[in-house]
């Protein structure tokens, strides 16, 4: 096939071929419709304030390692006035997160940011380690889920930010809505493919990358020569999600506009107020000052499982209520250091 | 027979199915039956110049050490996984049907693991 030139300068050869669009683009014109297209994703939807101090949750993969990369050119280029920091969380997974976290590491020399890193063994008192040596891999996510989460939140305090960005990216987006569709599970179908979530407690997390193809996130990382780190967690993956992962790249393969089509389309669903309104009011857990939508948040249920030794005891009902008839928990169980909002003020009492 | 020289690059994860090694030399035939797979190149008895169609086949057959699925799905790279023809898309290049030349440089990128 002869060069053709770009799409959009007719100057250089095009070098790519956008999914979005089809369109084939030089180098130089790719590097600028991406980072200006993320910029734009910011703007519209109003994201930042001058003066804000934002955490990138950054695990040295290739998503959250180009968005800090695109964050810190956009914060320049636009003098959006930011202060960046990056938050890693240290599950205490051997011979998977040590090493990305060297990647995280020179991540913060090359781009000349504070870097916090906050491990669950520090916070918890278990790395995962620890759980999948008492839990095995079955629902060993559960508990990395609930407690990255909640991590990520605690880590954002310690750094006296509010505001959280993660590097999920339209395909991701796309994989939630369809397994949120193959699940039923509408309430999250109408949340997920909100850019920024923040309830009324909550630190405020957003997604730059809502409309960027991972594909184009990829190629920019090779072409920019960035740094990062990909291999799959060692410990069982979910396997429904990788499910709907291949299933949407197959009708990516077909027709490359699906995955901006199923955003659309989750962004278009109405969702009933009945529906809504099955969400359970936010409160505070009374052990640990942690939004929950219970008197125990997730992370203290499952902690106080592992520290009991039944650890299937906020997953299972049977594992729940050998636990309630051994009696509550007892005076020196561990717990998590009581939550503290930035710029919320202190708990009047403290709570056991 | 004559044969051409082509640097493979993987990436983002790929290399893990090839020894961990992310940089290889090869030298493949620089003519190969008309159907690239190995399995049904006795019914082909026509040349044609290796593809990375072809190229894909070699590589499995000779440094792919587990895990076939990961890297070929239905006859072609699996969806998910970038190829890059010196450093161009292939997708600017006739994917499967780009005809090597020698010295090229040929890099697999998966998509598909972690953020
Ligand atoms: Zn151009
Ligand atoms: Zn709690």
């Amino acid at each position: 096939m002869p060069p053709r030139n770009c799409a959009l300068c007719d100057k250089a050869r095009a070098i790519v071929k956008r999914p979005k669009t089809g369109q084939q683009i030089c180098k130089d014109c790719f590097f600028h419709v991406f980072e200006t297209e993320v910029h734009n994703t910011i703007t519209e939807a109003q994201l930042f304030k001058p003066g804000d101090r934002v955490a990138i949750g950054a695990s040295g993969g290739k998503d959250s390692t180009v968005l800090a990369y695109v964050m810190k050119a956009l914060n320049d280029r636009y003098q959006y006035g930011l202060e960046l920091f990056l938050l890693s969380i240290d599950e205490g997974i051997t011979g998977y997160r040590d090493d990305s976290l060297e990647t995280v590491k020179r991540n913060q020399q090359q781009y000349d940011m504070p870097l916090k890193i906050l491990s669950y063994d520090e916070l918890y008192g278990w790395t995962m380690d620890a759980i999948v040596s008492q839990v095995g891999k079955k629902n060993n996510c559960t508990f990395c889920g609930v407690f990255r989460r909640q991590a990520l939140d605690r880590g954002a305090a310690m750094l006296n930010v509010d505001h959280i960005v993660t590097g999920h990216n339209a395909d991701d987006i796309a994989e939630t809505v369809l397994m949120n569709i193959m699940r039923g599970d509408i309430a999250r179908l109408g949340r997920c493919t909100s850019i920024c979530t923040q309830g009324e407690d909550t630190i405020k997390r957003s997604k730059p990358f809502k409309y960027a193809y991972e594909k184009e996130i990829v190629m920019y990382a090779y072409f920019k020569k960035l740094d990062y780190f990909s291999t799959e967690c060692i410990y069982s993956p979910d396997a429904y999600r990788g499910h709907a992962r291949v299933f949407l790249k197959d009708l990516e393969a077909a027709r490359p506009s699906a995955i901006i089509d199923i955003i659309h389309s989750g962004e278009a669903f109405e969702i009933k107020e009945e529906v809504k309104a099955t969400q359970k009011i936010q409160q505070t857990c009374k052990r640990c000052g942690y939004m929950s939508s219970n008197e125990l948040c997730k992370a203290c249920s499952l902690l106080e499982g592992l520290e009991r030794g039944v650890p299937q005891a906020a997953i299972t009902d049977r594992a729940r209520k050998k636990l309630a008839s051994e009696g509550g928990a007892s005076e020196n169980l561990r717990t998590i250091p009581y939550f503290q909002r930035p710029g919320a003020l202190p708990p009047t009492a403290i709570v056991p | 027979m004559s044969s051409i020289n082509v640097k493979i690059e993987f990436g983002g994860g790929l290399e893990l199915l090839f020894s961990n090694q992310r940089s290889h030399r090869v030298s493949i035939p620089a003519k190969v039956p008309l159907s690239s797979k190995p399995e049904d190149a006795e019914k082909s008895p026509e040349d044609k110049p290796a593809d990375i169609t072809y190229l894909m086949y070699w590589l499995r057959d000779n440094l792919l050490k587990e895990r076939e699925e990961l890297f070929i799905e239905n006859g072609s790279v699996r969806p998910g996984i970038l190829v890059l023809v010196n450093d161009t898309d292939w997708e600017l290049e006739g994917e499967g049907e780009y005809a090597i030349q020698e010295g090229d440089e040929i890099v697999f990128i998966s998509t598909l693991h972690g953020g």
